[in-house]
Order: C-alpha cells, then sequence, then structure tokens
C-alpha cells in the first residue's frame, strides 16, 4: 500500500513515458507515419474529420481520451477485436471520436448493450465509456447487475459530479452542499461512492485516478482491458462550464492544481474509505484486483451442459 | 533542474532529449502543457490561432527531456513529442559515489 501525493505523474525525469514504451507492430508503423507527416501520433485512432472535439476549454474529457487510447495499444489486444460502447452524454461523445468498432447507444443503456455484445462475440474486448450519471443514474440499475454477474468488460465511468452535457443538473454523484443547477440552494443528497458501489456489486478490479493522473490511468486501463471480468475505472474530471463554475472551483487548469495539491493514492484500501465531497482530498489508487470466474465463461460452459455434453 | 538531493549516478545518466510538435489550430488554450511540464518548456504565446486562443510556444526547447506528459495531459491532440537522441546532461557533476567511497 503506498501513501501520499502522486508525484510520479507530474516529475517523470527518467524520460521514456508511456507515450512511447510498448509500442509494436502496426501501431507502431502508423505512428512513426503520424511523426513524419507531423500529424499526431494518435490520428490514426480518431475518426478522421471529428477533431477538434465537442468538450470545451479547460475539460478533462479530452484527456481521458487520450488515456484510453494509449491505454488500449498498451494493453496489446488485437484493435480489430476492440469495441466501444457509450451512452448519452458528454462522456458519450468519447466513442463518436473513436476509429474502432464503437456504438453510440441510448441514454442509460450502455451496459446492457455492450453485455449483448460481450455474449454474442465472446472473442470481442468491450469497453463502456460514459458518464457518471449515464452509468448510476439512470443506468444504475445495469451497472450493479453487470458487475454482479461480472460481465467481462472495462467500464470507464468520467465522474464530473453532474450531468454536464444538458446544462449541469444534480447527479447522485453530486457532493453535499454542491450547487447546480436544480440544487440552486446546495445538494442535500448523499452521493455514491462509485468505487464502493461497484465493489460491493462485486467488479473484480476497481480503481480511481482524476485526469491529472493520466500516466496511472493509462497504466490502469491496460491492467483492466487484460483483467478478465468486470473491471471498473472511474475517472475524476473537472467540468469547468456546468460544476465548477457554480462551485467557484475555477477553470480546468485549477481543478488540475487541485488535484496535483488534495489527492492521495491509497492502493489496496477498502473503496468505503473513499467518499468524495466538495473539493475535500480525493483518494486515488487500485482498491480491487481480484478473480473470479466471468458471467460469459459461465454461460459458454452452462450452454455446453445443456445441449447435453460435459462442461 | 533543482534536486532536494543530488542522484549519486547523475554524472552517468544520459537525459533523453524531445522535440515538441505544436498544432495549432486545434490547441484550446487550456495551459494544461505549460502548467505540468517539468522542465518548464513551454510558454503561452501571445499570438492567436484561428479559434482565438493562444496556443503554447516552445520557449526552451533544449530542456525538453521527452517526457511525453504534455502530450498525455493535452485535452485536444494538439501537442506531441518525438524522443531524440539522448546526451549527457551539460552541467554534471562528478558522480558523488566516489566521495561516499572515500569516507
Ligand atoms: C432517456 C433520456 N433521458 C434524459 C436525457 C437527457 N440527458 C442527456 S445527457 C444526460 C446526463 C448526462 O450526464 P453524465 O452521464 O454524467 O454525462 P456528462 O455530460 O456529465 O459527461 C441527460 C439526463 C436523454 N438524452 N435521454
Ligand atoms: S459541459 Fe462540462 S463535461 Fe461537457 S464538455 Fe463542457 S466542461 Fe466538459
Ligand atoms: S515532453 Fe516533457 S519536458 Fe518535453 S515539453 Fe513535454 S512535458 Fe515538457
Ligand atoms: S494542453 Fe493542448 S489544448 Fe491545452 S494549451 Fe497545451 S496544446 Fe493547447
Ligand atoms: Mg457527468
Amino acid at each position: 500500500m503506498t501513501e501520499g501525493h502522486d508525484e510520479h505523474d507530474l516529475q517523470h525525469h527518467n524520460g521514456s513515458s508511456s507515450v512511447h514504451r510498448d509500442r509494436s507492430g502496426t501501431v507502431a508503423l502508423h505512428e512513426r507515419h503520424h511523426r513524419e507527416t507531423g500529424e499526431h501520433p494518435l490520428d490514426h485512432l480518431l475518426r478522421p474529420g471529428r477533431i477538434p472535439h465537442i468538450w470545451c476549454t479547460g475539460c478533462g474529457l479530452g484527456v481521458v481520451l487520450t488515456a484510453y487510447l494509449n491505454g488500449i495499444q498498451k494493453a496489446g489486444v488485437d484493435l480489430d477485436k476492440v469495441a466501444i460502447v457509450s451512452g448519452i452524454g458528454c462522456t458519450g461523445r468519447i466513442a463518436g471520436y473513436i476509429n474502432l468498432d464503437s456504438f453510440h447507444t441510448t441514454h442509460g443503456r450502455a451496459l446492457p448493450f455492450a453485455t449483448g455484445l460481450k455474449l454474442a462475440n465472446p472473442e470481442l474486448k468491450v469497453s463502456v465509456i460514459s458518464g457518471d450519471g449515464d452509468l448510476f443514474a439512470i443506468g444504475g440499475n445495469h451497472l450493479i447487475h453487470a458487475a454482479r454477474r461480472n460481465v467481462d468488460m472495462l467500464v470507464l465511468c468520467v465522474n464530473n459530479f453532474n450531468y454536464g452535457m444538458t446544462g449541469g443538473q444534480v447527479a447522485p454523484t453530486t457532493p453535499v452542499t454542491a450547487r447546480t443547477q436544480t440544487s440552486p440552494y446546495g445538494c442535500w443528497e448523499h452521493p455514491f461512492n462509485l468505487p464502493y458501489v461497484a465493489a460491493a456489486s462485486g467488479a473484480v478490479y476497481v480503481a480511481r485516478w482524476t485526469v491529472l493522473h493520466a500516466r496511472r490511468l493509462v497504466e490502469s486501463v491496460a491492467e483492466a482491458v487484460r483483467h478478465p471480468g468486470f473491471s471498473f475505472i472511474e475517472v475524476i474530471s473537472q467540468c469547468p462550464t456546468n460544476f465548477d463554475r457554480p462551485n467557484k472551483g475555477g477553470e480546468g487548469i485549477d481543478l488540475m492544481h487541485f488535484y496535483e495539491k488534495k489527492t492521495v493514492v491509497k492502493n489496496g484500501i477498502d473503496p468505503k474509505e473513499a467518499d468524495i465531497g466538495l473539493y475535500t482530498p480525493i483518494v486515488c489508487g487500485k482498491f480491487v484486483d481480484q478473480s473470479k470466474p466471468t458471467y460469459d465463461s459461465c454461460y459458454t460452459n452452462m450452454c455446453t451442459m445443456a445441449r447435453g455434453g460435459k462442461k | 533542474m533543482k534536486y532536494w538531493r543530488e542522484p549519486l549516478d547523475r554524472g552517468r545518466c544520459e537525459v533523453p532529449k524531445g522535440k515538441v510538435t505544436i498544432i495549432d489550430k486545434r490547441c484550446k488554450g487550456c495551459r494544461f502543457c505549460v502548467e505540468f511540464c517539468p522542465r518548464k518548456v513551454l510558454e503561452v504565446s501571445k499570438g492567436f490561432n484561428e479559434k482565438g486562443y493562444h496556443p503554447p510556444e516552445i520557449a526552451r526547447p533544449d530542456d525538453c527531456i521527452a517526457c511525453g506528459f504534455c502530450e498525455l495531459v493535452c485535452p485536444d491532440f494538439a501537442i506531441f513529442v518525438d524522443q531524440q537522441a539522448s546526451c549527457p546532461p551539460p552541467a554534471a557533476k562528478a558522480p558523488k559515489t566516489q566521495e561516499v567511497g572515500a569516507h
């Protein structure tokens, strides 16, 4: 268990970073091409003509997208077998920017879509990338049951403490006292602690990072994609337009400095101890890493048995 | 670069060098790259891009150590780094390991 500020992410003096390591095959070729032509090395994984994205200045979602694209390459999986599913929201837009098989479902329904996708195509590596509102409000039931069943997928949940896309309404993640469009006197509801909900529901891999922990996030995505079963990563992100403005949290860069100063990395702790308040210190780390039979492997075995064969 | 303790192998360490490329027209001026570069290579430029933002400029190109953090933390795919051949740090002092051994 490690504690303390996460200087590792910022002070990387020995040169080689996750951006430059572990590249192989076509990815390396693509990248050399891009570097020689002055295009960004991730351009081949972004849908042509879709950048600039719609996200506001200072929003963390672009960092999450960059980290995911680096992490999925680092995981060393066949990119033709990767499928990305998202729901609706600013975060939900991520699927539409990635130049891999991706699907933008209806609000809250990313998980049932992804579960069906995985059951029908067990060879796929499925990632669900969506917002706190999409996954824990309208989609909350799907989340606890996908985790309970241990469906083999990565769920990357961007928590910006509100419904960003629709103008900043209160969400099940909004900290007590926070002002939003629908809590003008301050939110008085107790929020979910997302890693605790995921772990209690049965997730086998649970981690939380902020967008400033970009390096840790890349490593975590790579690890979680390879981990069989339901992996859950919460990424704390700023929403300078709709959440941090009414709460006087400042601009995107101010929130990045807040993450720099006010996060504590505590790997291995019980996620129960990782509650979040309004601009209170944020506990990050990998909280759960265990193994358990996956839903798809149990389902395949059950089908074989039902057909009269031995499993 | 200031260290709170001089690394023992500093004189022997090769420091990678990086070449930064900025895609001006993509930048939305968030300053993440400028403020979190560990070597303070970048500064906000005075000029505007076509969207009206001030993209960063490379103020101290020789100081870049190709750590790649600016590339990782940019939300807009507007900056990237190529690692160049490493070179020994210009101000490297004699390795302190010898002094330690002498006592
Ligand atoms: C069925 C349905 N109900 C409501 C909406 C309106 N709506 C769009 S996005 C959204 C919330 C998004 O919040 P979150 O998932 O946290 O994403 P963010 O924008 O914060 O990234 C809502 C309520 C909708 N599109 N569909
Ligand atoms: S509204 Fe918030 S979450 Fe949506 S793009 Fe703007 S800053 Fe990001
Ligand atoms: S690669 Fe590292 S040292 Fe070079 S400009 Fe980017 S953040 Fe600074
Ligand atoms: S991080 Fe990217 S978008 Fe932000 S100022 Fe630097 S180049 Fe511009
Ligand atoms: Mg949200």
